[in-house]
């Protein structure tokens, strides 16, 4: 938090403790429990295949948001760190996409040349 | 003499230091930059990881009559099946299930000290980072177990064209499918695991700073974000490793 070192002034002398502020840690803990419980679901009771996978990769980026967002607190960080973490982030992500695609097309066009 | 006063010169104007354009700590916005670049060190690792899957055959036939074969990459299902204390059981994904519920609980552990930490409550701090410290722990030995026994390998192994049979897994040749898939096993889950162990020996270290009061009498528990921070980005990583290694 950017500004702890205003507000712990206020009570660091004082020797009184505030109480503990945790609904939004449990709040989020539960979502992520929940979300890898749906994970679970989909693993046993759906066939492999593209639109699986395509379910278990957007529910890894949602409990990776309320990881980053909330644990880490970015989300209640400036705008400019945040855009400093996410825009590498997201090129990055473009890169691994082109890197798979490009790369299985190229392998299998190598591979396959000779068979 | 003159130039030391100009040291003890605090820096104020906007140009020389006296602006936080991003309201964070040095050794904070350096703690994300360093995570940042952890993320393209994973990222590579799974872009090799869908790479080699992708060069390998994808199992066709089904769940029930899956064999372990260097012709196809694994289900992962049939790989990870098993749970300490019940040998031979067939349980899927069972014992991951419970290593990932460990490493959330211990990053919210680790948020929980974090939030004493803003309150100046020295207990709580302590109270909480050796909750963290034990489930971290407790991480650890599950992936020691799960390591050895994909090391040791099941009684049935896998049968070669030649009869001979194969139990477990090394570097070189593994009972669960073409050696590449062993070898990501180990470079990819024991990366991620020399980072939780890092992560345990800093927590280590500042619960001790915590117990000896160093942070009270700074004034500010900001080493504990920071190495919060780093323990958060080690749950994140084993996220994405737990969906494109076990699940997909």
């Amino acid at each position: 938090m950017a500004s702890h070192s205003h507000h712990t002034d206020e009570f660091a002398h004082s020797g009184e403790i505030p109480k503990p502020q945790t609904r939004v840690i449990w709040k989020t803990f539960f979502i992520l429990c929940g979300l890898t419980a749906i994970e679970f679901a989909f693993a046993f009771m759906m066939e492999p295949g593209s639109l699986r996978n395509a379910i278990f990769i957007g529910l890894t980026l949602f409990k990776a948001f309320y990881i980053v967002a909330e644990f880490m607190h970015l989300k209640h960080e400036t705008k400019g760190l945040i855009w400093a973490v996410l825009v590498p982030t997201v090129l990055l992500i473009w890169l691994l996409v082109a890197l798979l695609v490009e790369g299985t097309f190229y392998g299998e066009s190598v591979f396959n040349y000779f068979d | 003499m003159s130039q030391t006063t100009t040291f003890e010169q605090p820096n104020t104007g906007t140009w020389d230091g006296g602006n936080e354009p991003f309201k964070v700590s040095y050794g904070k916005l350096m703690m994300w930059f360093f995570l940042l670049s952890d993320t393209f060190t994973f990222g590579a690792f799974l872009t090799t990881y869908g790479l080699a899957r992708h060069r390998h055959r994808a199992y066709e036939g089904t769940a029930d009559a899956f064999t372990f074969s260097t012709e196809w990459w694994p289900i992962p299902d049939k790989v990870f099946n098993a749970f300490p204390g019940f040998h031979g059981v067939d349980w899927p994904l069972a014992f991951v299930a419970l290593m990932t519920m460990i490493l959330i609980l211990s990053s919210v552990t680790m948020v929980l000290a974090v939030e004493a930490g803003h309150r100046m409550d020295k207990n709580d701090v302590q109270k909480w980072l050796l909750w963290t410290i034990l489930f971290g722990s407790m991480f650890l030995g599950c992936q020691a177990w799960e390591w050895s026994h994909f090391i040791a390998g099941t009684e049935e192994g896998m049968k070669l064209a030649d009869g001979s049979v194969i139990h477990g897994a090394n570097l070189i040749v593994n009972q669960y499918g073409p050696p590449l898939f062993a070898d990501l096993f180990f470079f990819i889950t024991g990366f991620h695991g020399t980072h939780v162990f890092s992560g345990v020996v800093l927590l280590i270290m500042i619960f001790i700073n915590t117990v000896n009061g160093v942070y009270h009498r700074r004034g500010h528990y900001e080493m504990v974000e920071k190495v919060g921070l780093y323990w958060h980005f080690v749950d994140l990583v084993w996220v994405f490793v737990f969906t494109f290694f076990y699940l997909v």
